[in-house]
């Protein structure tokens, strides 16, 4: 692997050509069908998903996607979903538990959108929706975060059997820009920030927050999207056979378990 | 995280980080009002006698107001912070927030009666570094859930958190997911939560246990919501609604049951939990 410090890290993961759910969907899979919409308020194309095959499996796949040029960010608000999206995500989940289909989700966002419709409509309770039920959801889901994982816009649809994170992609409380302005007042020092948070997937893996990195080749993933896209299929081959294999109460007590240990703290009698 | 800072509590002597428990005979200006109000009008309910805005309630303030005299035996207490992201200064902030709030973190949990009805309770402090969730607000607030179950108890939070706390950082973020699903497994359970929003409830606490009671109340006036107002305006480049973000918003775009005020607080949950008697075994 390429060592890069942080925030070179941070600006690979949000570089625009770098590949949404929608090209993973494409290519990881086959026969993608897209579903659409919440069936409550509308259609956010900041969260895209459908059905497809993985070999010889039907799944649900769920993502985050950017645009590509001014006109597509615009249309899906460059990847930062409404409550909308995380209820179409919701909708999605459930019907593929229905069918007991495995669900795989794609995470690439700066967060959940800032801004006065999102809070009308709720943004803290579709998120806290997504946590609840994805926790007892009756399918196996596996998260990847592909690029920005941007705090509870990103969790929402990260609540998973297992979470995997490109090697260039980060996940964090906030941007580093965020966290600069909060610390120092001073956004400017986002690189130091970066370096403090904690965020690329290294250090993801060494505090337990994912559970795998999945490599990429040294141009990075936009550059050769085929090397990362056949790892994660094999590595999804791999995988969700033995979680469907797994019986329900095996599968819910081991996604509480994997989120039920974190945190650090002391404790005097 | 904590974006806002609409309301402050601010006395008018003494150190603007200072304790929400002030000696007798000080002036406080009211956060609604800006008025100076001498501290010992304010009552029990800490309501301005101007313009009957509320000031901000510690944890220990609003126990005594919730819960049955004599009946609150507290949980985990012992339970206090490390630096797991060895964020600078964390621990001394800590240290400094824990002498000046008179308590190791920002929630208090126990088991006590509300009116008679025998629950879990857990009050969050807003003085204690913004009422953020890390990792011992999240582990608390997971057991207390969790002991509930196993003593088919209903569960009763207050929330007033600017939401995840940054000093540690993802794994601050990692308890909206732990907490959440805790909540999942006691409701799972047949069991009975109300969540009550106090000002402010908003961040990761809005977007997890705070949004997921059977039944959600709030104070009136209350800040509730998930981003931060200024991070909205910039976003949005236009004014913010009047009353935007206050619990009656919340109310008129369905997110919440019921506008308690602070005097009657208490004895609504009391009669929401006389209605779920017969579903909490242990609450008889
Ligand atoms: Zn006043």
């Amino acid at each position: 692997m390429a060592r890069r410090n942080a925030f070179e890290t941070v600006k690979v993961a949000r570089r625009v050509k770098r590949p949404g759910a929608l090209q993973y969907f494409e290519r990881v899979f086959d026969g993608f069908v897209e579903l659409r919409g919440d069936r409550t308020f509308a259609d956010d194309a900041a969260v895209v998903g459908g059905l497809a095959w993985l070999g010889e499996t039907p799944v649900t796949v769920i993502g985050t996607q950017k645009g590509t040029n001014i006109d597509d960010n615009i249309a899906r608000n460059f990847g930062q979903p409404h409550p909308e999206g995380y209820r179409k995500a919701l909708r999605l989940m459930r019907q593929a538990e229905k069918f007991r289909r495995p669900v795989i989700t794609f995470v690439n966002t700066a967060g959940a959108f800032a801004g006065i419709g999102a809070e009308e409509r709720g943004q803290g309770e579709a998120i806290a929706k997504n946590l609840y039920e994805m926790s007892t959801l009756e399918t196996p889901i596996v998260s990847i975060v592909t690029g920005e994982g941007g705090s509870g816009g990103a969790l929402a649809l990260a609540l998973a059997d297992t979470v995997w994170a490109l090697e260039n992609s980060t996940y964090s409380i906030l941007s580093p820009e965020g966290f600069a302005s909060i610390l120092w007042r001073d956004a400017s020092r986002a690189n130091e920030a970066a370096e403090l948070m904690r965020l690329t997937a290294e250090d993801l893996l060494k505090n337990g927050v994912i559970d795998k990195i999945i490599p990429e080749a040294a141009e990075g993933a936009d550059a050769n999207f085929a090397f990362t896209a056949d790892i994660i299929k094999k590595e999804l081959l791999d995988v969700i056979p033995k979680l469907l294999a797994k019986d329900k109460r095996q599968l819910l007590d081991a996604r509480y378990a994997r989120f039920r240990k974190y945190g650090e703290f002391e404790e005097q009698s | 995280m904590n974006l806002f800072k609409k309301k402050q509590y601010v006395p008018i002597t003494g150190s603007r980080e200072g304790a929400p428990v002030v000696p007798d005979g000080l002036w406080l200006k009211c956060p609604s009002c800006r008025k100076a109000i001498y501290q010992k009008e304010l009552g029990e309910f800490k309501v301005c006698p101007n313009c009957s805005g509320y000031f901000r309630l510690s944890a220990r303030e609003r126990l005594a107001l919730v819960a049955d005299e004599g009946t609150f035996e507290e949980t985990d207490s012992g339970m206090a912070s490390k630096n797991p992201a060895d964020y600078p200064g964390y621990e001394e902030k800590l240290r400094k927030t824990s002498e000046a709030a008179g308590s190791n973190e920002a929630v208090i949990c126990g088991f006590c009666e509300v009116c008679g009805n025998k629950t879990a309770l857990a009050v969050m402090d807003s003085h204690f570094i913004m009422g953020s969730m890390g990792s011992v607000v999240g582990e608390k607030l997971t057991r207390l859930f969790e002991k509930a179950v196993e003593k088919r108890s209903p569960v009763i939070v207050f929330s007033a958190s600017g939401g995840a706390r940054m000093q540690e950082g993802i794994i601050s973020l990692m308890q909206m997911a732990k907490v959440s699903a805790a909540v999942k497994k006691h409701s799972d359970a047949g069991l009975f939560y109300i969540s009550a929003l106090t000002d402010p409830t908003t961040g990761g606490v809005s977007a997890s246990f705070a949004a997921l009671g059977d039944v959600i109340l709030a104070e009136p006036g209350a800040l509730i919501g998930f981003a931060g107002r200024r991070v909205i305006e910039q976003t949005m480049k236009q004014k913010l609604p009047d009353g935007f973000q206050t619990a009656e918003f919340i109310m008129d775009h369905g997110f919440i049951d019921k506008i308690a005020e602070r005097a009657e607080m208490k004895d609504t949950i009391g009669a929401l939990l006389a209605l779920h008697r017969g579903s909490c075994d242990g609450a008889a």
